[in-house]
């Protein structure tokens, strides 16, 4: 791969993550003003979110100018170097905060000073996972401060919430999150779980359910019921779109498991706000193609 | 929909109520974490006439600089709890009559509203480029130094829509969410 072509298709995929929202969350989003009553702050809050995705779509301006931290997940052939490609996925979010459709949004914690790139310890969040075939798949999302402050991660059994090691112990997490949210994190969300892992684990794989799309489906038939039901009761705590009080209280509900050690059950909880920025580049000898 | 033209008064903020569908015209500035900290802490004498009777903005925008002059680029509000320690100072020293941001605020200042005369209107999140739309004019930055999501951004804005979710009379559209999702959460985990 050419790192001058890799660079320039890398910044067209954050251009589109950041300015065009997919289209299943688009349909949710439609989905949500229809049932929400007419001359209600919820029905206002949906036609202002519906409205302000066509003018990033048409301007080709940031959904939102929090442009969040950038989660790379990249699916890469099996032995394939790797530090070019960082360094190519590095040079584009510089080009890509220069050009606006990132806000400069990497601070030193221990300065306070932004680096005015996005560039920074930490900052992009690479994952590269091996893969048998001879693609290449880069999945970015952007992730925002205001839903990752929504965030949160539990201990099971966690006796607050009579919340046992168990499926229906994730169930009491996920209710209490949202309710504890409110409309905080930009909701109606989309609510991204771990059931195990580790501390750090849980809650990064927890964050990748947010690539997934709104209407697929667990291939685990016990967390595909969980996730329904989850979305449906959510729902029922009525909340609303930005914590107005209404319908829609979450687009979905996204649950992924992991091994765990004997002694902990971690429920992660990673929330994604309704401007759910995600883009897919899959790059196939010197085919690109962009899926959202 | 209510025109609000600002600088305003104290009569038309408590004529407010929750649920009131506004439309600002005027200057606004924006104020987040190191801004409010540094309101509180220096308390400087500058910012007084720019705030006077004016609205604060919750938010770090995403500005352009074309050949020295800004614009707004994308501008949707930041989360407000996070001002919570301070708001209630505010609206006293710089006499401030609303606050726009999202997910409302505490009952600090909830109270100061009242005392005070002032309210809070929440924007909706991530209508970023809808809201850049209704900022016509960048008329001056300060504290640049805090970084551009930091500064405090002076702007000219026609027609910035936002509901009244806290008013200054003690009403609080959050808290009523609040008590209503309590119940329908203690529902479901009977």
């Amino acid at each position: 791969m050419n790192s001058k072509d890799l660079e320039s298709n890398l910044l067209e995929l954050i251009r589109r993550t950041s300015t065009v929202l997919p289209p299943d969350v688009v349909d949710a989003l439609k989905a949500g003003y229809r049932r929400e009553k007419a001359g209600t702050a919820a029905k206002t809050a949906f036609k202002s979110m519906l409205s302000s995705t066509e003018l990033s779509l048409r301007d080709s301006v940031p959904l939102c100018q929090d442009t969040g931290a950038l989660v790379w997940h990249i699916h890469y052939p099996d032995g394939e170097p790797l530090l070019a490609v960082e360094k190519a996925i590095e040079k584009a979010i510089a080009k890509a905060t220069g050009k606006y459709f990132l806000r400069p949004n990497a601070v030193d914690s221990i300065s306070g000073k932004n680096s005015g790139n996005n560039l920074g310890e930490g900052a992009p969040v690479l994952y590269f996972h091996p893969w048998k075939k001879k693609s290449w798949e880069f999945n970015l999302m952007l992730k925002g401060g205001g839903s990752e402050n929504c965030g949160i991660q539990y201990k099971l059994p966690d006796g607050k919430l009579n919340a046992g090691r168990d499926l229906d112990g994730v169930y009491k997490c996920v209710l209490d999150a949202v309710w504890q949210a409110q409309g905080k994190g930009c909701g109606p969300g989309v609510i991204c779980v771990c059931a195990g892992g580790n501390r750090d684990t849980g809650m990064a794989f927890a964050k990748q359910q947010a690539m997934r799309k709104l209407d697929d489906k667990n291939p685990d038939p016990e967390l595909a019921k969980l996730e329904a039901k989850l979305t449906r009761d959510c729902n029922k705590l009525g909340i609303g779109p930005m914590g107005f009080g209404g319908k829609t209280t979450v687009l979905g509900v996204k649950i992924g498991a992991l091994h765990r050690l004997p002694a902990c059950y971690f429920v992660s909880i990673a929330y994604m706000c309704w401007s759910c920025r995600r883009c897919t580049m899959v790059i196939s000898g010197d085919r690109v193609k962009y899926v959202q | 929909m209510i025109r609000i033209d600002l600088p305003t008064d104290e009569k038309t903020i408590r004529s407010l109520k929750i649920g009131d569908e506004v439309l600002l015209n005027g200057t606004i500035v924006t104020a987040r974490d190191a801004a409010h900290k540094y309101m509180i802490s220096e308390k400087p004498k500058d910012l007084e006439p720019l705030l006077k009777n004016g609205v604060i903005y919750h938010c770090g925008p995403i500005v352009k600089n074309e050949k020295g002059v800004w614009s707004i680029v994308s501008a949707g509000p930041t989360t407000s709890i996070r001002e919570e320690p301070y708001e209630a100072d505010i609206f006293r020293i710089y006499k401030v009559r609303a606050v726009i941001g999202k997910g409302g605020m505490g009952q600090k200042t909830l109270d100061a509203c009242k005392k005070y005369g002032a309210v809070y209107l929440h924007a909706t999140g991530g209508c970023a480029a809808e809201i850049a739309c209704a900022m016509e004019e960048v008329l001056e930055v300060r504290k640049l130094e805090f970084g551009t999501p930091e500064a405090f951004w002076v702007i000219r804005v026609k027609d910035f829509p936002c509901t009244v979710t806290m008013d200054s009379h003690g009403q609080s559209l959050h808290e009523k969410v609040l008590d209503d999702s309590l119940r329908n959460l203690k529902k479901l985990t009977v």
